[in-house]
């Protein structure tokens, strides 16, 4: 499979009134062609910032790269000119945000919108964009799409008007696509409709796609391989089948711990994650999930751990996995026993 | 009490504790145009239960939630707290009940004046109705931080200063702070990040059984509901699609609504078999003209001749187990 996408050590930070805040602190991860690979974390783990910055869209101030490289196709894009990043990146990356009014020119029609992209990247005339840009709505399944094409966003209703973003980015034949939280907004009917369309599109067209959200559900669904971020930082990474059945960082035991269990027949009680997210002014010296971790060691509090290796492209930044700390399926077990002993006192 | 027709069916042993019948809320948006939020609904809640009620936005959830503690007066139908039907008392009683109503909302950055302090929020209720002063007020305030997990010196700060799920505890407090026997939380947890939604969960159900209350709780993630709720109804555009108890909703969901609902849901397990997902063609339709007959037929999969013609009507198909559909 060949490298679509490279991010190493990237290091962002934004100046506010109150000091610097450290929002991605060294991240590391690779995109393949053709592959889906999701974000996860809570608000502030740095997930948005990470793929805003790879698209060039962190203002600058106050966001600084404080270091880093990001190779698309294996160019810099990192810190190169607005030109420059339009040539390398041109119409080869699309993305889809979260709210779709927002994000959607509200006096302008969906057509043109959609339009507007392929004659800038595409160097189609106004027709012929016309004439792809009505593909693109049948593509991403809106009915009377040469109706539509004249309608306003607000004339959509918010499924449509995604499904409208989706055939935005989508309409350069772009070989990334990121979708930041892209069905939040939506209900679950319609989130189903979209995360269908995504899969369907991604068969079809072997978009490579950035995926985040905070639902494991739809990262167990859709994606190859899943990044879990906290504080700003990756602390594990895998395929989704390590993730979900060979998990190796509390955090993410905390995350699949709090989710209701929809198939099973007995009520589980849930294990929450005591505490709140990491303050990013000043993280903490070691690992910043340790003040919330059940497991924590005094060296957690004192020194970063590194990521460790625990299979084939599985990283997991925690001291437990180092072979001095106690075992950690042990300490998972013996977690997981107690919750279900806590369930059936209840 | 009149003889009538229960959507719960017979009589049961379990006390009811709010009885909604058919409750209409219909809003007038313009000259003609009536947006019918809620519909004829039907529902008992039952002492001590929690009963989730789930659907789409624009399906009359929040609304009937909100008619229900009195935060809007019905455009018809009658609410039964304790027997005693809330809108033809007089005002004191009516007082009264509602202290012990209360409502949770969903935004708790929306919800919580930004101007005043934690402990004067919280003390709102308990200030309303005179029921502490001075000391005895302060030492309220410091019991009910508490009690939702936070500590006393929280109460001299601004919401500004808390973390999302930190200010839907003190939303609780406010709710707790005048001793409800009934409270309505209008979708708690869809604004916070999921392992703050667990927090709150459990929190929750630890209340429920510490002050002896009764939840009506309000959401769209089924996952969730299916969790905290003893019975669960499902709205659809102003009407109450199906009910039954909430092993049964998820073993055996009856009407095509309740089918595509659950089999929306993402699994979080990525070996999950691949089931037939039932993708729901199209959007749901504008609240302002619903389709005659059966609210669904647009989407639905089964929709036959009658659904246009006929209103399905609601009937218990199995034990305790209601639904409006053609099919049954």
């Amino acid at each position: 499979m060949s490298r679509l996408l490279d991010v190493n050590n990237l290091k962002v930070n934004f100046k506010t009134y109150g000091g610097e805040v450290k929002a991605v602190r060294d991240v590391s991860f690779h995109v393949d062609k053709g592959e889906v690979v999701a974000i996860v974390g809570e608000s502030g783990s740095g997930k948005s910032v990470t793929v805003q910055t790879i698209m060039g869209l962190i203002p600058m101030p106050p966001g600084i790269i404080k270091g880093g490289s990001i190779k698309f196709q294996g160019k810099e894009i990192l810190g190169v000119s607005k030109r420059e990043l339009r040539k390398v990146k041109g119409s080869k990356i699309g993305m889809i945000f979260q709210d779709p009014m927002t994000s959607l020119n509200p006096t302008m029609i969906v057509g043109k919108q959609i339009a507007e992209g392929v004659i800038a990247h595409q160097k189609l005339s106004k027709k012929e964009a016309k004439i792809k840009a009505i593909e693109m709505l049948k593509l991403v399944g809106i009915p009377n799409a040469e109706e539509r094409y004249n309608q306003y966003p607000h004339e959509f209703s918010g499924g449509m008007r995604q499904r409208a973003m989706i055939a935005i980015a989508l309409a350069c034949n772009p070989e990334l696509l990121i979708a930041d939280e892209p069905t939040t907004a939506l209900d679950v009917t319609i989130q189903a409709q979209v995360l269908e369309l995504m899969k369907d599109i991604q068969k079809k067209t072997d978009t490579a796609i950035i995926l985040i959200t905070h639902d494991l559900g739809v990262v167990a669904e859709t994606a190859q391989r899943v990044i879990v971020m906290y504080g700003g930082m990756m602390v594990e990474s895998g395929t989704v089948y390590e993730l979900f059945e060979n998990p190796r960082h509390p955090y993410t035991w905390g995350l699949l711990n709090s989710i209701p269990d929809v198939e099973g027949p007995e009520k589980k009680k849930l294990i929450p994650i005591e505490g709140s997210p990491p303050d990013l002014f000043s993280p903490p010296k070691g690992c910043p999930f340790a003040p919330r971790c059940k497991f924590a060691m005094d060296i957690c509090v004192e020194e970063m751990p590194g990521n460790f290796e625990i299979g084939e492209g599985h990283l997991a930044k925690c001291w437990l996995n180092d072979s001095r700390a106690p075992k950690v399926e042990q300490v998972f077990a013996r977690e997981e026993e107690k919750a279900i002993a806590a369930g059936s006192e209840k | 009490m009149v003889e009538r027709i229960e959507e719960t069916g017979k009589a049961h042993t379990t006390e009811n504790l709010v009885e909604i019948h058919s409750l209409k809320k219909y809003f007038n948006i313009k000259k003609d145009v009536t947006v019918k939020s809620v519909d004829d609904i039907s529902i008992s809640i039952r002492k001590g239960e929690t009963f989730g009620l789930v659907g789409e936005s624009g399906s009359g959830k929040s609304t009937l939630g909100k008619t229900v503690v009195g935060l809007q007066a019905p455009t018809s139908g009658e609410i039964i707290y304790n027997g005693q039907n809330v809108l033809q008392l007089d005002k004191e009683t009516q007082r009264n009940v509602n202290k012990e109503m209360q409502i949770i909302f969903q935004d708790p950055h929306a919800s919580l004046n930004p101007r005043m302090r934690v402990g004067d929020i919280i003390a709102e209720g308990i200030d309303a109705y005179k029921l502490f002063k001075g000391k005895d007020r302060t030492n309220r305030i410091y019991e009910l931080l508490a009690q939702v997990g936070l500590r006393p010196e929280h109460a001299k700060r601004f919401p500004h200063e808390f973390s999302g799920g930190q200010r839907q505890r003190i939303g609780i407090a406010r709710a707790l702070a005048v001793e409800p026997k009934f409270i309505v939380a209008d979708e708690p947890i869809s604004a916070l990040d999921v392992s703050i939604q667990a927090q709150v969960i459990n929190l929750m159900e630890e209340l429920k059984e510490s002050e002896g209350l009764t939840y009506l709780f309000i959401a769209h993630d089924l996952g969730m509901v299916k969790h905290i709720s003893d019975r669960i109804g499902v709205m659809y555009l102003g009407k109450m699609m199906e009910l039954s108890n909430s092993d049964d909703m998820f073993r055996n969901p009856l009407h095509p609504y309740t089918q595509a609902l659950l089999s929306a849901i993402p699994k979080a397990n990525p070996r999950a078999v691949k089931r037939e997902r039932i993708v729901l063609q199209g959007d749901p339709p504008s609240p302002t003209a619903p389709p005659s007959g059966c609210r669904f037929r647009t989407r639905c999969p089964h929709a036959m001749e009658i659904c246009a013609l006929q209103e399905p009507q609601w009937k218990e198909v199995e034990d305790e187990h209601w639904v409006a559909c053609h099919l049954y």
